[in-house]
């Protein structure tokens, strides 16, 4: 056991990791953050992306010792400070983008990666860059199209409501 | 227009916000005091007789609890099935016992043979793995048609074959079926193999076992759709624990699809072992557990024959199946084959002679259940291939051979005991060929060629049976459970509501789309209206949320008690009002004597129902609250016509899906945005299996594809986008809410449409043998085919 110190959503927090326990672990089991969630053990679904440094990362492929010191992002940190949906968080609901919610928190950490780095993306470039994101619940029509709104594009014109 | 907030709206869903923010409560996010955690030592062979276990070493490990062993559960009720299906003879269906943890025989890989309880859950895995065993390894079964020949290894020692039933129906057809195939002018034969799949919600199962020692109650917290059927069965059948002392908690859960409705070993191990070791116990599947422990879904091989008059008129038809079980009997298994799939084979048409065989058959593989569809869309895909390829038999359009045959009375009885109610299927049709835009596909083919590719364009249509129910004939058919759906509306003193209801929601939007209907009836705004779900302890006893049920059967539960609540409302504002009970009408949250502007509104009659001081005590009791249980008089019948375009890469044998458009008659629809989605999320399912998924198994019984990094799970660059329509409405004529269900339809009906429009890209090409491809179309089946 170690003791593993990162600043998450501009707080700095402090739990025990072994050598083994996964940042995703940390933040869930540790940090009592349960937003970040687990849908793989193969990390290919996504669910627990997010951001370290400033990049998004799979928290299931890091260990916790690694993250020590890094400043962390997780879905807890994404909306405005008042409280209310940020951006991409609105723009989910406001175009259904998800529905169980599980693959919802990676997705958003995904999408806020996504436009940092490619303010307006197309459709394609939306769904090669979440290659890495399962949903098995909306079909991702509505997880594209609310990241196309998001991004300020006007998505009027996309089949469906 | 509909009212913001009510019937017919697309309201923003207010479970996003607690989703959105990561505030969501999934099971695995409990965690109670004291809790210990378990992990499952799982057979590695698909086919054994345990000579030894032995738990020593491990239970000398550091943070161990206890460990379990099959020797446990010996004074344990088994994992019991929920549908008991009759053979064509008469006899009831074979039915093994299915201890919680293994006993004498592991029969699949991934069978639960011990379990560690410890302190945390790497002390529990880590002593998982100093458990001694000596497994004699037997033959496995994995093939159907060879589980069935004589001398094949048995999976049950105890039964007296791998057939769990032969059935047969409507057996009395079974000769005048025959018999028309054979005088018929022309038949046309097709055999297909429905694809093993993997539901993966994307949630694994979680459970967490309460016992609390001071008052004897247990507590079990898990991923499931149904929690009151949980409490019933294991609590009457494994465990022993009646229903006061055991409540069921299925709190925010991450999507079903099927496999969260049926009761898992895992859910009884826990809530037994929490006594045993006076501690809660937590399980937490991770994936790979989860490809070996979740029921699988599908994995039929069937031959249909499809008999037509020399008009082209449908005149028999007959399908045989083999559905596999896998090792054990899951809760609804034996229904999906028979009474979710024979009675859904006519279909769309007016054939007057089906008969349905299906042999169920156990293997040494994963128990095998419901998934998204269940019955219906093995049913719709092996008929509308077949009806593709009669077309192109008989050189007749695809869609002009279904029209001709197209039921287009209703109510309509099929030949296999169905009564259908309402649909417009010629309706359908002509909004999904102008959706889809059908009359331009020549200048896209041609477009596509330019470019060295082939594009095909493939239709179908679709029926299905939602809303599963009455319990009186589902009880006549095998099942075990009653189907009805149960509502408590409880008006609050202020007028706010809370309605608790016996269905679940995973994802489909109950607490924004339940209250849209409640606001409309009472005039009040939705947001004073909250749902409450998924706790035993404080809903009415109900079947829970799968074969979209939910709002037809739960809907309609909610209709009726809240129907009760106005009726009792009115009696109380005449009393107000000092008018007579007839005279009052409810308008816009406000109660009025016809024809006067005396009116009282909502919240004062609310309160006069909690603080009765001028009220009419004589004759009605205070508050207002009231309870009721729907069972429907019949099924839903959803329809539509579907249809993919594809673009097939002949070098490569690469398929791409271009275009994907479904017209749906979902009769009313309460939240249309929920509505496209749920229609979204099953067409991608559908997709997934005709194009990607496939839950694979060598001969021995090992899983091949037991992760994300074997089976293809549908990503985001494998979709189009999706075009769909809902404007087709036939309301269901016997729910009070006129609504069919919309949870399925998109993976009933997309299968089949990839599939035909694979096959006519390649005709297309000139390769008029290649009449058929079995699913998944991966580059390898379809390069092959075309090479053949
Ligand atoms: S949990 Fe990290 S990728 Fe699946
Ligand atoms: S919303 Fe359920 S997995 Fe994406």
């Amino acid at each position: 056991m170690a003791s593993v110190t990162i600043t998450v959503n501009g707080k700095p927090m402090t739990g025990e990791a072994e050598g083994r326990t996964l940042l995703s672990t940390f933040l869930r089991e540790e940090l009592s953050l349960t937003g970040t969630h687990v849908g793989c053990d193969t990390s290919q679904c996504g669910a627990c992306v997010v951001h370290v440094n400033g990049e998004p990362v799979k928290s299931c492929t890091m260990f916790a010792q690694e993250a020590n010191g890094a400043d962390v992002s997780t879905i807890e940190g994404q909306a405005n400070a008042d409280g209310s949906l940020n951006t991409i968080q609105a723009a989910f609901q406001e175009h259904h983008g998800l529905q169980c919610g599980f693959c919802t928190p990676g997705m958003v950490m995904s999408a806020a990666a996504l436009l940092k780095e490619n303010p307006k993306p197309s459709e394609t470039e939306i769904r090669d860059y979440l290659e890495g994101n399962i949903c098995r619940c909306t079909g991702y029509h509505n997880i594209v199209k609310a990241i196309m709104a998001a991004s300020g594009q006007d998505v009027s014109a996309i089949a469906a409501e | 227009m509909p009212k913001d907030g009510g019937i017919g709206a697309s309201t923003k869903r207010r479970e996003d916000v607690r989703f959105l923010t990561g505030k969501g409560r999934y099971t695995d996010d409990i965690n109670i005091h004291g809790q210990t955690y378990v992990y499952f030592l799982r057979s590695d062979v698909a086919h054994g007789r345990i000579n030894k276990i032995d738990t020593a070493d491990a239970e000398a490990m550091p943070g161990v609890v206890k460990v379990f062993t099959g020797k446990d559960f010996e004074g344990v009720g088994g994992i019991p099935c929920g549908w008991q299906v009759t053979d064509r003879f008469g006899e009831v269906m074979q039915e093994p016992a299915h201890p919680v943890l293994a006993q004498g025989k592991v029969r699949h890989v991934g069978d639960p043979m011990a379990a560690v309880v410890a302190e945390s859950p790497e002390q529990a895995r880590d002593a998982a793995e100093a458990i001694e065993y000596d497994i004699e390894e037997l033959p496995a079964v994995v093939d159907m048609k060879e589980a069935l020949q004589d001398g094949a290894p048995k999976v049950h020692d105890d039964l007296t074959s791998n057939l769990c039933y032969d059935w047969g129906f409507v057996e009395e057809n079974r000769d005048a079926v025959d018999e028309a195939i054979k005088n018929a002018a022309h038949v046309t034969t097709l055999e297909l193999r429905n694809n093993r799949l993997v539901a993966n919600p994307m949630e694994p199962r979680v459970a967490v076992g309460d016992y609390h020692a001071g008052t004897g109650d247990y507590t079990l917290y898990t991923t499931s759709q149904n929690p009151h059927m949980i409490r019933l069965l294991m609590g009457a059948f494994v465990l022993g624990i009646p229903e006061n002392k055991l409540r069921v908690v299925a709190p925010d859960v991450g999507g079903g699809f099927g496999t969260k409705i049926f009761h898992y070993a895992e859910e009884a191990f826990c809530t037994f072992a929490s006594k045993q070791v006076n501690r809660p116990v937590k399980w937490t599947s991770s994936r790979s557990e989860a490809f070996i422990s979740d029921a699988h879904g599908r994995d039929h091989v069937s031959k249909i024959e499809l008999a037509l008059d020399s008009d082209n008129n449908f005149v028999a038809l007959r399908t045989d199946t083999y559905a596999n079980m896998g090792a054990y009997l899951s809760t609804f298994a034996p229904s999906v084959p028979t009474w979710l799939h024979g009675t859904l084979m006519a279909g769309n048409y007016k054939t007057p002679l089906v008969y349905v065989n299906v042999k169920a058959v156990f293997t040494n593989t994963v128990p095998v259940d419901a998934y998204r569809g269940a019955g219906r869309p093995e049913a719709s895909y092996q008929l509308e291939r077949v009806v593709d390829k009669a077309a192109r038999e008989l050189g007749v359009d695809p869609v002009a051979l279904r029209r001709q045959n197209f039921i287009t009375e209703f109510p309509y009885a099929t030949p296999v005991a169905v009564e259908y109610d309402t649909g417009d299927y010629n309706a359908t049709m002509d909004k999904l060929l102008e959706i889809a835009d059908v009359s331009g596909f020549e200048s896209r083919v041609a477009e596509s060629k330019a470019r060295g590719k082939l594009r095909g364009l493939g239709l179908n249509c679709y029926i299905e049976a939602c809303g599963i129910a009455p319990s009186n004939l589902v009880g006549q058919l095998g099942a075990r459970a009653g189907l009805y759906e149960s509502a408590t509306v409880r008006v609050n003193a202020t007028g706010s509501i809370t309605v608790m209801t016996g269905s679940h929601s995973h994802g489909q939007g109950h607490e924004t789309a339940f209250p849209q209907v409640v606001a409309d009836m009472i005039g009040i705004d939705a947001t004073q209206i909250e749902i409450v779900h998924g706790d035993t302890a404080n809903t009415p006893m109900g079947m829970g949320t799968y074969g979209s049920r939910s709002l037809a059967v739960g809907g309609s539960a909610m209709v009726k008690a809240t129907q009760k609540i106005i009726n009792k409302a009115k009696k109380i504002a005449a009393h107000l009002l000092e008018a007579s009970e007839g005279d009052i009408e409810l308008k816009d949250g406000a109660f009025s004597v016809a024809g006067t502007d005396k009116s009282v509104a909502w919240g004062d009659v609310t309160l006069a129902a909690y603080v009765p001081h001028n009220y009419p005590l004589e004759e009605i009791e205070p508050g207002l609250e009231e309870t009721a249980f729907y069972d429907p008089s019949n099924f839903t019948y959803p329809s539509g016509a579907y249809c993919c375009e594809v673009e097939v890469d002949p070098e490569t044998g690469k398929v791409e899906v271009l275009a994907f458009a479904a017209a749906d008659d979902f009769g009313n629809v309460i939240n249309p945005m929920i509505v496209e989605g749920q229609v979204h999320g099953g067409i991608a399912q559908g997709i997934g299996q005709a194009m990607l998924e496939n839950c694979a198994y060598d001969s021995d019984g090992q899983l091949l594809s037991g992760s994300y990094m074997d089976y293809a799970m549908p990503r985001a660059a494998d979709m189009p986008m999706f075009k769909v329509d809902h404007s087709c409405q036939t309301p269901c004529t016997h729910n009070p809410l006129g609504v069919k269900g919309c949870g399925e339809a998109g993976a009933i009906g997309s299968p089949p449409a990839v599939v035909n429009a694979v096959v006519d890209a390649v005709q297309r090409a000139g390769h008029h043998d290649v009449t058929h491809i079995d699913m998944p179309l991966t580059p390898s089946r379809v390069w092959s085919a075309i090479n053949g």
